[in-house]
């Protein structure tokens, strides 16, 4: 096991009040799987990620849980300790490459620089190191020489990528990479990442609102609803039988460009603002299938075959209203 | 809310409501010196047809937005003209011959523009009311205050809000709300056409149908004509009538929606379609992706501007530049589709 998160929760320490943007999170994350996290804004995903790569700053803080990765738990490790970690072992790629690079510098010397800060100084051994992941990702090594703003979107976000791969990495973050391209350089990207990840073997967490995106390209899909976990299974499971209602509300909102144009529905009313959580199930507001008891008992994650599910209507038992309504 | 009934193309063409004739803008870019021109929109020509939805789609710097704001006159055209009808029977007044500040004025509340972010686009120190009661006052000077507040609270209705959200501002709305808020100021100017620039993407997903079905609404009971730039081909298959492809400031492709994605003849038009992400469909990871990029329209020589990108080119590509030409129900502008040959280049 690559990555154990256990209990994992995030405050936001505010004046008036503590707000809880992650939840109670645990999940597991082996060698060389893609995890794919999804849910709408301020569902706590990109907090989530944050708080995995040790980089929440306040007013954020984690309030309780652990982020074990290779044995050691991260949490509490002073900036220091984690360096021998972090672009080693487990790095992180931005959702804007634009912001995340230095428009003054080189790519070049943005890969050294980031190659010394971790402890490689000879020349060499970082010239030819920066050529090779440039290579890896389709870009002409000429471009080490380029500036951010030289280089296309896409071009840019491959970079990234290559930067984040400098030191073979066993786990690479990933926060929405693909949200600033269009549809063509946002597949070819990810058919990229993919093959990357076969070749080189990492795991990738993949953070993103668009679980169309991920649906051919991850392993395990993990949904979350106002900083909780909603539902984590196969993503091919989740995506041919998505049981909480959430999840399924999500994929019934994605129009389709073959089959049968369908009228859709989308999910009533929006995403609860974290600062006051309803009762309950927090999804009850918006659910098509809610009952009475889901105003009031907060459901807990069960497992349903596999898939971990947090919905009341979990375990099954076979209550004819209940199943009428799905 | 209805929700979207199964569109009906105009069969009998009556006077389009907006025609753009041979468009063209281009930029002149680096220094003073500098003669070097981007053509961002080069030679198109579209009509708008009264109570359609038309969707614009194409990658990042292919011209979407720029027509947009040609349409919505922010940028005049380097050449070629736009008409506007004002009726069945008028074939169009150019907007170059809208010279009084009336007749403009006219024009921009018929064809107002509904932006991209709708965080940035509603002033935040005002009550959500104020863009609404403002656009009534500048283009309906004959309503009263009361009268005013009355046709707000009428088009808050009209796009599903509460018209207590009124008095709201803008940071107690969400996303969505905004967006709808976005559509009530263009109705209250009594649009003809809206010109939607990406209207839905900065929402979340689970909001964007709420505002799709909106637009299908507006046009089924309203009449309004709406142009929706987008590069999301399948929401624009779920509202739209037709669609119109761009690549590198031309029109690749052009038709009847339904036809044109179940059976796309430019090879542009195939690379954006086999790129959708489907979640229904079965795993598949092709091995041709293209990783080729949308090109910089700088000082452009005669050819295909898609050819550098696809694997079907021919001699002539890299010659004549296509025009747009009627092939069945859609207008391609491809020499090998043009030729009758089929058009295999990127399959989905």
């Amino acid at each position: 096991m690559l990555l154990e998160v256990s209990g994992l929760s995030v405050d936001y320490v505010l004046d008036r009040a503590d707000v809880r943007a992650v939840d109670n999170v645990s999940f597991t994350l082996d060698r060389g799987e893609f995890l794919g996290i999804v849910g709408e804004s301020g569902c706590g995903k990109s907090t989530l990620l944050f708080a995995l790569a040790q980089l929440l700053a306040p007013p954020a803080r984690i309030a309780a849980g652990s982020v074990t990765f290779k044995g050691d738990n991260l949490v509490g490790l002073t900036d220091r300790q984690l360096s021998s970690v972090r672009w080693r072992d487990m790095s992180v790629v931005m959702q804007s490459a634009m912001n995340a690079l230095n428009p003054v510098k080189s790519i070049g010397a943005q890969f050294r620089d980031a190659m010394r800060a971790h402890g490689t100084t000879s020349r060499d051994e970082i010239g030819s190191r920066s050529a090779e992941v440039l290579h890896m990702v389709g870009i002409d090594q000429a471009h080490l020489r380029s500036y951010p703003h030289q280089l296309s979107g896409g071009m840019r976000q491959r970079a990234m990528i290559a930067m984040a791969l400098l030191f073979t990495p066993d786990l690479v973050i990933m926060d929405e990479p693909t949200s600033a391209l269009d549809v063509v350089a946002q597949r070819s990207l990810m058919v990229q990442i993919k093959e990357l990840q076969r070749s080189l073997g990492f795991a990738i967490v993949f953070v993103t609102h668009d679980m169309s995106l991920v649906s051919h390209f991850s392993d395990r899909l993990m949904v979350m609803y106002a900083g909780q976990v909603a539902e984590l299974g196969a993503t091919r499971r989740v995506f041919d039988e998505p049981l909480h209602p959430y999840t399924r509300g999500l994929l019934e909102a994605f129009p389709s460009i073959r089959g049968p144009r369908v009228p859709l529905k989308g999910i009533p009313g929006s995403p609860p603002d974290l600062s006051v959580i309803p009762t309950g199930c927090r999804f009850h507001l918006r659910c098509p299938v809610a009952f009475e008891s889901c105003p009031q008992v907060a459901p807990e994650l069960t497992d349903e075959e596999g898939t971990l599910v947090r919905c009341l209507r979990y375990p099954q038992d076979h209550t004819e209203e209940r199943s009428v309504a799905l | 809310m209805t929700t979207p009934t199964t569109p009906t193309a105009p069969t009998t063409p009556t006077a389009p409501l907006l025609r753009a004739e041979h468009l063209s803008r281009h930029f002149k870019i680096g220094g003073a010196l500098s003669k070097r021109t981007l053509h961002a929109v080069d030679d198109v020509s579209f009509q708008i047809g009264p109570g359609e939805i038309v969707a614009l789609a194409g990658e990042s710097g292919s011209g979407k937005s720029t027509i947009a704001r040609l349409l919505a006159r922010v940028y005049q055209p380097t050449s070629g003209q736009i008409y506007f009808s004002q009726g069945e029977e008028d074939p169009g007044t150019p907007l170059s011959a809208m010279r009084t500040r009336r007749a403009r004025l006219r024009y921009s509340s018929e064809v107002p523009m509904v932006f991209q972010d709708p965080f940035a686009s509603i002033n935040p120190v005002f009550r959500v009311s104020h863009g609404v009661l403002r656009s009534l006052k500048l283009h309906r000077p004959e309503l009263s205050a009361a009268e005013r507040q009355a046709e707000a609270a009428r088009v808050f209705e009209v796009v599903g809000l509460d018209a207590g959200m009124l008095e709201r501002y803008p940071h107690e709305l969400s996303g969505g709300q905004r967006q709808r808020v976005g559509f009530a100021q263009a109705l209250a100017g009594r649009a003809r056409l809206i010109l939607a620039d990406e209207p839905v993407s900065m929402l979340d997903v689970s909001i964007r149908i709420g505002l799709l079905n909106l637009m299908a609404s507006l046009r089924d009971t309203m009449g309004v004509s709406i142009l929706y730039i987008t590069h999301d081909i399948a929401s624009a298959r779920y509202v739209a009538d037709r669609l119109i492809v761009m690549y590198a400031g031309q029109i690749a492709e052009s038709g009847p929606i339904e036809e044109v994605l179940a059976d796309p003849r430019h090879p542009y038009t195939q690379l954006l379609v086999s790129a959708v992400p489907d979640p229904r469909a079965a795993l598949s990871v092709d091995a041709e992706t293209d990783i080729g990029e949308p090109p910089k329209v700088i000082d452009p020589t005669p050819g295909c501007r898609f050819r550098f990108r696809c694997p079907i080119a021919i001699d002539q590509c890299s010659a004549v530049t296509p025009e747009l030409t009627l092939v069945g129900a859609r207008e391609v502008a491809c020499h090998v589709a043009q030729s009758g040959a089929e058009v295999k280049a990127f399959t989905s």
